[in-house]
């Protein structure tokens, strides 16, 4: 029986407390008083969980059966989730292997010959091969990528999307035309957290920049507390407003969500599962074995060895069917497995940044994507109220290299070097820049033809994180680049006591401490 | 193994406010010695005795071993029953038991003593296929591990006074030994071991050369009925034969025996420095250490 999350007091006897600091961990001993978040243990996984797709395409939520939809002579297009999802990617197969074999087998039995994939990707950039074939298995890139079958959505393609109108709002709904013309969409998720999925699926991955704009702004994130709260996010409003209007269109689509559970790191790393006064002899070795050796390894060698770790997730529900049902019971399972409660908020609130988020599969997590890790994801992980006050600081701790990938974040480069060189202001930079790094024509060919984010990925980056930005009195990164630190925004800080204490100039003497345990993933659920 | 350091080095601290779950023992009467009676770990152990132990015993204090005769229509598992006073008792026994017996033989050892730690408890198991049981408590693993053992051919020593002699003289004997032999069939062998008490006492580190005897007894079984308690105290009863026999004559023991004279193991019922007055018969002779 897997423990719940739990809220730790620190005393005297709690030993130091692991962070992620970006390809290598510290071991911070915080103050007394100081209470640390620890996520919940993994959850069981399903049994068997090919006869629980099976199960759930045949009994889908508030939808006639997928057999029964499926009829030859039709457009059945099936649309999966990016290389964004999961993090780390996980062992193969791969949870939209699983859930597309199952949907293809009863495509064939139905005679369905006008079948076409489309990776949902948005604005990131295009997948590999490699990536593709690790999704989606080597059966299925075989049978449908040499017949130009498996596509990526190119938000750009004049001649590939479709406007739909607009929503009541006066927001445009324009997706991939093949997805909006099919007689029936299949859309298959992996839920990592509560902010995937729903509506936001089709009506963001499937979207152009005309259509984005309308919720990836600074007003909507500065409004979305928090967006992985769907009830009480912006984001999550307008995405549903443009799922509804689509459905009113006309356009049909079978929804499809599975859960994962939180068995991230393969057992060399088990420790970074455990709580540390529970590490035995092995972990103490693996931890010592694993932090010595990262520490005489080139950063680039590191990286590369962090991101050929798969993780062992493990799938603990699927559901099919209609998106706001399936929707909400796919939200069910993620707070099952990653909810925490927590009472009262904290001045100062510590964190562990990771190698990897959504946006640097297989390349290094420059500044602007640390910021949004730290300010945007991790600092969104709550439900009712942020962890810590408003005014409060938070810390993390990453290297923060000044350091880009030109092939997979060019407009980065530019953003970082000419935009946060002016200001860093969110609505400063969305008013003054947004516009013409979204529609340069290069940034445009780098994203259709190549492996780039969109020109304009990197302000959405920015205004992720335009919450925590309004909210925080100030962010101190412990261990980066000082001056990479510095365009962000932030305050460096050599050690973590050195950041308490620049803290206090913000928050005053004797705050309250509260550190984020991560990994694996939690999400708080904080009263005050 | 604890090792000392800081963390992570060394083993984490617990957070108070953190309750510790019930510690899963692993030593003691808990530490599982089957891997001890397999194939390999017993090829081990009969090279260890018969190429070093023996020979160790035999330089130290060569034993002389009297009524291995008795045990001539003997066959399959046996209990061995002796009186104990010092260390040197298992390897000693265990290096004058004969061959049928000494490669199958685990002796059942103080789990709190020979078990507490995990290297104690290998080496013990390793060495001298010993069985962890408790002492002054009759617990239920160990009887049914040692009935198991005794069901595959496994002939026991046990030591029933639960301890080396504190004085030298003989502590009354408990009745694991009985109760196994009462609930398995298993022949009962009482051994005198002679000596051993001087060659190294308890409290005594380095031993002192004299002259050791193994006297084997008459294998003893339960009679039609008898239950543990009358049954123990015959074990105990003929293994003070055997002393009375090493200490006088065959023929002045067994008539004592018959005549219910016998002296008891456990000395006179006096004070302490009577008692060891009586050990030595009055003559206290200094120690003389020749070895190593």
């Amino acid at each position: 029986m897997p423990r719940p999350g739990f809220v730790l007091d620190v005393d005297r006897s709690t030993p130091p407390t692991l962070f992620w600091h970006g390809e290598g961990f510290r071991l911070e001993r915080l103050p007394t008083g100081s209470r640390v978040i620890y996520p919940p243990e993994p959850l069981d996984a399903l049994n068997d969980p090919d006869e629980a797709i099976r199960r759930a395409l045949l009994e889908p939520l508030d939808s006639e059966p997928l057999p029964a939809l499926l009829k030859p002579g039709m457009k059945l297009t099936i649309a999966f989730d990016d290389v964004s999802l999961p993090l780390p990617p996980m062992r193969q197969p791969d949870n939209r292997q699983r859930v597309i074999e199952a949907v293809l087998d009863m495509a064939a039995a139905a005679g369905v010959d006008d079948v076409q994939l489309i990776a949902a990707l948005a604005l990131h950039r295009r997948m590999t091969e490699s990536e593709l074939r690790h999704a989606l298995g080597d059966r299925i890139y075989d049978a449908f990528e040499p017949h130009g079958l498996l596509t990526q959505h190119d938000a750009e393609d004049p001649a590939g999307m479709l406007h739909l109108g607009t929503t009541d709002e006066g927001e445009d709904v324009e997706i991939n035309k093949r997805a909006a013309e099919s007689d029936l969409l299949v859309y298959v998720n992996i839920n990592l957290v509560a902010m995937d999925g729903g509506h936001k699926s089709v009506a963001t991955g499937l979207a152009s920049y005309k259509s984005l704009r309308h919720h990836h702004n600074v007003r909507t994130m500065q409004h979305s507390r928090s967006f992985m709260d769907q009830h009480r996010s912006e984001l999550h409003s307008s995405n549903w407003r443009m799922g509804r209007h689509l459905k009113a269109a006309g356009v049909k689509i079978f929804q499809i969500e599975t859960t994962l559970n939180t068995n991230t790191f393969p057992d060399q790393f088990a420790f970074l599962q455990k709580r540390e006064w529970e590490w035995k002899a092995r972990d103490r070795a693996s931890f010592l074995a694993v932090s010595k050796s990262l520490g005489r390894t080139p950063p680039r060698l590191a990286r590369r060895i962090f991101h050929s770790i798969n993780a062992p997730h493990e799938m603990t529900s699927v559901q099919a069917g209609e998106v706001e049902a399936v929707h909400a019971r796919t939200t069910e399972n993620v707070y099952r497995q990653q909810l925490v409660e927590v009472s009262g908020q904290t001045d100062i609130l510590t964190m562990g940044l990771p190698y990897i988020c959504p946006y640097n599969v297989n390349s290094v997590m420059n500044p602007i994507l640390v910021m949004c890790t730290g300010l945007g994801y991790f600092f969104n992980l709550y439900r009712n109220n942020p962890l810590v006050r408003p005014g409060g600081v938070l810390i993390l701790s990453h290297p923060t290299p000044w350091e880009f990938d030109p092939v997979f974040h060019p407009s980065y480069i530019d953003f970082f070097e000419q935009v946060l060189a002016e200001t860093t202001d969110p609505l400063e930079i969305e008013a003054k820049y947004e516009e013409s790094f979204a529609t340069d024509p290069w940034y445009i060919h780098l994203y259709r033809t190549g492996h780039a984010y969109h020109g304009v990925h990197p302000f959405y980056m920015w205004y992720w994180g335009a919450h925590a930005l309004d909210h925080l009195g100030g962010v101190i990164i412990v261990g980066g680049d000082p001056a990479a630190v510095r365009r962000l925004g932030f305050k460096p800080a050599s050690t973590m006591r050195d950041a308490l204490e620049m803290a206090t100039d913000v928050v005053g003497r004797d705050p309250s401490i509260t550190h984020l345990h991560c990994p694996p993933l939690l999400m708080a659920d904080v009263s005050v | 193994m604890r090792v000392r350091g800081a963390f992570p080095y060394g083993a984490p601290t617990w957070p108070g406010s953190v309750p510790r779950p019930p510690v899963e023992r692993r030593t003691g009467v808990d530490f599982e010695t089957d891997w001890a009676r397999r194939y390999p770990a017993r090829l081990a152990r009969a090279v260890f005795v018969d190429q070093v132990l023996r020979p160790v015993v035999r330089a130290l204090v060569p034993p002389h071993v009297h009524g291995v005769d008795r045990l001539e229509a003997l066959d399959g598992p046996v209990i061995f029953v002796a009186n104990h006073h010092s260390h040197l008792d298992t390897p000693l026994l265990l290096s004058a038991l004969p061959d049928r017996w000494r490669h199958k033989a685990v002796v059942a050892a103080a789990a709190d003593y020979f078990f507490d730690t995990r290297l104690k408890a290998t080496l013990s198991a390793l060495v001298l296929g010993a069985l962890p049981v408790e002492r002054g408590r009759a617990s239920r693993r160990p009887l049914d591990q040692s009935r198991a053992l005794l069901d595959d051919g496994w002939s026991i020593v046990i030591f029933p006074e639960g301890g080396r002699s504190p004085d030298g003289w003989g502590q009354p004997f408990r009745g694991g030994a009985a109760f196994l032999s009462v609930h398995t069939g298993a022949p009962v062998v009482p051994v005198h071991l002679d000596g051993t008490g001087r060659v190294l006492p308890k409290g005594a580190t380095r031993p002192t050369r004299d002259a050791v005897h193994v006297t084997f007894g008459s294998p003893l079984r339960p009679e039609e009925g008898e239950r543990t308690n009358p049954f123990a105290e015959r074990i105990e009863q003929a293994v003070s034969v055997l002393a009375d026999e090493r200490a006088t004559d065959w023929w002045t023991a067994r008539r004592r025996a018959a005549t219910r004279t016998t002296p008891s193991l456990a000395g006179p019922d006096a004070g302490a420095w009577r008692r060891s007055w009586a050990l030595e018969r009055g003559v206290r002779k200094r120690p003389v250490r020749t070895w190593p």
